[in-house]
C-alpha cells in the first residue's frame, strides 16, 4: 500500500479535470485557452493532447457566450465543466450564472436541472492589479441555486471536482491563485469528499478563527504564532461557502465562545458579515466576546507588492485580533 | 508629597488589582504597614508600604486593576526609604507602559456608564443568580465575561486568597519563557548520602507529634542556606548586564499549589536561622503560599530559591532560574540506593542535588563549590 501522496494544488485540479472526463462521456471542459495553452495558471496543460480537442475546448473571448453554451449544455444532458480565466471575468456572464444557471431549475418547475460547474480562479497576491486579484466569491455566495465552494487543500481540489458533477444543480468553484503552487498531502486511502461540509482544519480551546480558500494557511500561520504565546486557536475551513455549515461554526463557537472571521473579500456586505449575522442569531448568548473580522482594505486591490500586501489579511493581523479578544489589554 | 506605586512582585507580573485598602486618608503609615491586599496571578498579597507619612489620597478603587508602577496613592510627609526589593521592582517595571491613573475628582464623577457584560457571561448569571454589582470585568472594552464569574460548579468563589490558574499559568510561562530565552544555564549535579542526617532527625521525631516532626526539607534547607552565604557570587541578581549580590541570604522555596502553578516567597536571613526556625518558615509560608497572605516583600526578596519534590516527586530535577536570581537549586526524591561505602557496597538514602547556575554570572567551578558545600555541611554531626 503506498502512503500519502505529495502534489501541487494545481496538479490536483488537473487529475480532477483528467479523471472527470475520462470517467463520463457526458463531462468536458471549455474556457479561454484551456486548450492549446494549457490554461493560464497551466492547470490543463497536455490535457488537450491527450484527451482530444473535442473534449478541452478553447472558445472566444467571450465570457457570457461560452458561460451560456454551457449552461445550454448542462441543459441538454452534458456534465459541462466551464473554467473562468478569473472571477473578475465572471461578471461579464454574470447575467448567465444568476439569470440563467440558478433560475431555471426553478422557473421550469424543476423539469431541467443545469448541471454546471464553473471553475474560476479567485484572489490576489500575484501583482496582478485590480482587474484580476478580487475576491468575488462572497457575490455569487449571495445567490440562491448555486453551491459555492472554496477548496483550500489539496485533498479538496483533488477530489471536490467529482460530487460537483454530481450535483444536479449549478456549482461553482472558487480556486484561490496563491495555492496553486502549494503542496500538499493526500491522505493515504483518500478517495474522495464531501461538498457539504466545513471542516476543523486545527482544533482549539480559547477563539474560533473562520476562514476558506487562500487565507487558511495564513490562518493557521496566524494560530501558530498564537499557539507559542499559550492561545489555542480552532481553525475553520468552510470549504463550502453556500450552503454555509453553519451547525459546524456554531459548535466551536459554542466551545470556544469567541470568533474572529477571515476573508479575503471587502468587508461591507461581504460574506465574513454575513457569517457573523448567522452566529448573532443562532450563538448569540455563547459568545463570551464580540466578533471580529480580518477583511481586505477596502480598496481595488493594488498592483505594487508592498501595497497589495497591505491591502489584504496577514497572519500578524489575524493574531493580533484573536489576541484582542483572548486576553483584552 | 510621595507615591505610593503598584510594586512588581516578581518579573513575572504586570498588573495587579487592588482588592482592599488598608488605610484611609489622614492616616499615619509606617514603614512595614500592610497598607492595601493586591490580587496578583500568584493570589492575594498583602503590600507593604515602605514610607513613613501620612495618607493624603487613595487615587485608585478597589476593583480596580493598574499596572506595575501605577501610583495607588500619595503620601505626605514621607521620608522616602528605598529598599533593594522596590529598587528591583523599579528595574522591572521599566518595560511596562506608564499608564496615568489620573485621579477622579469626587464631585465630577460621571454617571456611571450601563455595564457591558458579554451575552455569554448575563446568560450565566442570570443561571446562578449572581448580582453583577461586585464584579469587574475583563473582557473586551471592560466587559464582564465568563472568566470573571464563578464557573457553574464551584461554590461562590474567594476571591481572597484564591488565584487565577489560568493567569498564573500565564505568568510562569512568562517568566520561565524569559529565563530560557536569556539566561544562559549550566547544570551540576550530585548526589548526596543522606543517611547520617535522617538518622539524626528521626532520632530528634521519635517524641515528636506529627505536626512537630523536623522534616528533611528543614535540614537541607538549613545545609543550603548557610552555603549559599559561603558562595555569595550564586546569591543575588543579574540586573542591567552585571551581578548584584544579594543583601542576605532570602531563600525562596518553591510551593506547589493545589490546582496547579507554584510560587516561591522568600524565608529571610535563612542562613542565620535554626533547623527548627526554619521548618517553622516552611510551615508558615507553606500555608499561607495556598491560602493565600503573602507578603509582598516574600515576592521580591528572594536572592536564590530551592525546589525540592519531596518524597513523591522525581529522582532529579534540572531547575528553570527565576529571573533576575542567578541560581536554583533542586532536590531530588530521597531514594534508598546501593552505595559503596569503605570498599562495601551498602543500602544507603541518598538524594540528588543539583544545580541550575546562570553562566552571565559565575561558572561551573563556584557553583561546583557550593554543591561540594551543601554536602559537607549536611553531614555535620551536630546538626541538628
Amino acid at each position: 500500500m503506498s502512503g500519502a501522496i505529495r502534489m501541487t494544488y494545481r496538479e490536483a485540479c488537473r487529475q480532477a479535470i483528467r479523471e472527470a472526463v475520462l470517467a463520463d462521456p457526458r463531462v468536458f471542459l471549455m474556457g479561454e485557452d484551456v486548450g492549446r495553452y494549457g490554461g493560464c495558471y497551466a492547470v490543463t496543460k497536455g490535457l488537450s493532447a491527450e484527451l482530444g480537442e473535442d473534449r478541452i475546448l478553447d472558445t472566444p473571448l467571450s465570457e457570457s457566450a461560452f458561460v451560456g453554451a454551457g449552461i445550454g449544455a448542462a441543459m441538454a444532458g452534458m456534465r459541462p465543466i466551464v473554467e473562468v480565466m478569473t472571477c473578475n471575468f465572471s461578471l461579464l456572464a454574470l447575467d448567465q450564472i444568476l439569470n440563467n444557471a440558478a433560475t431555471i431549475p426553478h422557473m421550469s418547475g424543476g423539469q431541467f436541472a443545469v448541471p454546471i460547474v464553473l471553475r474560476m480562479a479567485t484572489g490576489a497576491g500575484r501583482q496582478l492589479a485590480a482587474q484580476h486579484s478580487h475576491s468575488l466569491e462572497g457575490w455569487f455566495a449571495h445567490i440562491p441555486g448555486l453551491r459555492i465552494l472554496a477548496p483550500a487543500t489539496v485533498a479538496d481540489a483533488r477530489f471536490m471536482l467529482a460530487p460537483a458533477l454530481a450535483d444536479p444543480n449549478p456549482v461553482l468553484i472558487f480556486e484561490h491563485v496563491m495555492l496553486y503552487n502549494m503542496e500538499g498531502e493526500i491522505p493515504a486511502g483518500l478517495a474522495g469528499v464531501d461538498i457539504a461540509h466545513a471542516a476543523v482544519r486545527r482544533p482549539g480551546r480559547d477563539v474560533t478563527l473562520v476562514t476558506y480558500g487562500g487565507s487558511l494557511f495564513k490562518t493557521l500561520a496566524a494560530a501558530e504564532a498564537l499557539a507559542a504565546e499559550g492561545i489555542e486557536a480552532e481553525v475553520i475551513d468552510l470549504r463550502v461557502l453556500r450552503p454555509l455549515d453553519t451547525a459546524a461554526i456554531m459548535a466551536s463557537v459554542a466551545r470556544t465562545r469567541r470568533v474572529v472571521i477571515v476573508d479575503e473579500g471587502w468587508r461591507s456586505g461581504s460574506l465574513s458579515a454575513e457569517i457573523a449575522m448567522r452566529i448573532v442569531e443562532e450563538a448569540f448568548f455563547e459568545l463570551d466576546a464580540p466578533i471580529r473580522r480580518v477583511c481586505s482594505r477596502e480598496v481595488p486591490i493594488p498592483y505594487a507588492a508592498h501595497l497589495e500586501q497591505a491591502a489584504l489579511p496577514q497572519p500578524e493581523a489575524i493574531a493580533a485580533a484573536a489576541r484582542g479578544l483572548v486576553r483584552p489589554a | 508629597m510621595t507615591a505610593f506605586r503598584m510594586p512588581s512582585l516578581g518579573a513575572d507580573m504586570e498588573d495587579g488589582t487592588l482588592v482592599e485598602w488598608k488605610i484611609r486618608p489622614g492616616e499615619k503609615v509606617h514603614r512595614g504597614d500592610i497598607v492595601a491586599v493586591v490580587e496578583t496571578a500568584k493570589g492575594a498579597i498583602e503590600i507593604e508600604i515602605f514610607h513613613d507619612g501620612v495618607v493624603a489620597e487613595l487615587l485608585v478603587a478597589p476593583g480596580t486593576k493598574v499596572p506595575v508602577g501605577a501610583v495607588l496613592a500619595r503620601l505626605d510627609g514621607a521620608a522616602t526609604t528605598t529598599p533593594a526589593a522596590m529598587r528591583e521592582a523599579v528595574v522591572v517595571a521599566a518595560p511596562v507602559r506608564p499608564t496615568p491613573v489620573l485621579p477622579q475628582p469626587p464631585a465630577a464623577r460621571e454617571a456611571p456608564a450601563r455595564r457591558r457584560v458579554t451575552p455569554a457571561a448575563r446568560q450565566r448569571t442570570a443561571a446562578l443568580g449572581i448580582d453583577l454589582g461586585g464584579l469587574r470585568g475583563t473582557g473586551v472594552d471592560g466587559a464582564i465575561c465568563l472568566a470573571d464569574l464563578p464557573s457553574p460548579a464551584a461554590a461562590p468563589a474567594t476571591r481572597r486568597g484564591g488565584f487565577d490558574p489560568a493567569a498564573m499559568r500565564r505568568a510562569i510561562a512568562a517568566a520561565m519563557g524569559r529565563s530560557k530565552r536569556e539566561i544562559p544555564h549550566y547544570y551540576l549535579s550530585q548526589t548526596v548520602d543522606m543517611t547520617g542526617p535522617l538518622a539524626r532527625i528521626e532520632a530528634l521525631n521519635r517524641d515528636r507529634a506529627p505536626p512537630d516532626r523536623l522534616l528533611p526539607a528543614a535540614l537541607i534547607l538549613h545545609a543550603v542556606a548557610r552555603a549559599v552565604a559561603e558562595t555569595p557570587e550564586l546569591n543575588g541578581f543579574w540586573e542591567d548586564g552585571a551581578f548584584r549580590q544579594g543583601d542576605g541570604v532570602h531563600v525562596g522555596w518553591a510551593v506547589a499549589l493545589r490546582g496547579g502553578g507554584l510560587v516561591a516567597p522568600a524565608i529571610r536571613d535563612a542562613d542565620r536561622l535554626s533547623p527548627e526556625a526554619l521548618m517553622a518558615a516552611l510551615r508558615d509560608i507553606v500555608a499561607r503560599a495556598r491560602g493565600g497572605g503573602l507578603r509582598s516583600s516574600e515576592l521580591t526578596d528572594a536572592t536564590i530559591t530551592v525546589t525540592s519534590v519531596g518524597d513523591r516527586g522525581a529522582e532529579s530535577v534540572l531547575p528553570i532560574i527565576y529571573p533576575p536570581q542567578v541560581a536554583i537549586l533542586g532536590i531530588g526524591r530521597i531514594v534508598e540506593r546501593p552505595w559503596v561505602v569503605e570498599g562495601n557496597v551498602v543500602p544507603r538514602r541518598v538524594a540528588a542535588l543539583t544545580l541550575a547556575g546562570d553562566h552571565r554570572a559565575s561558572d561551573g567551578h563556584r557553583g561546583g563549590l557550593l554543591l561540594a558545600r551543601i554536602e559537607s555541611k549536611l553531614q555535620e554531626a551536630e546538626v541538628p
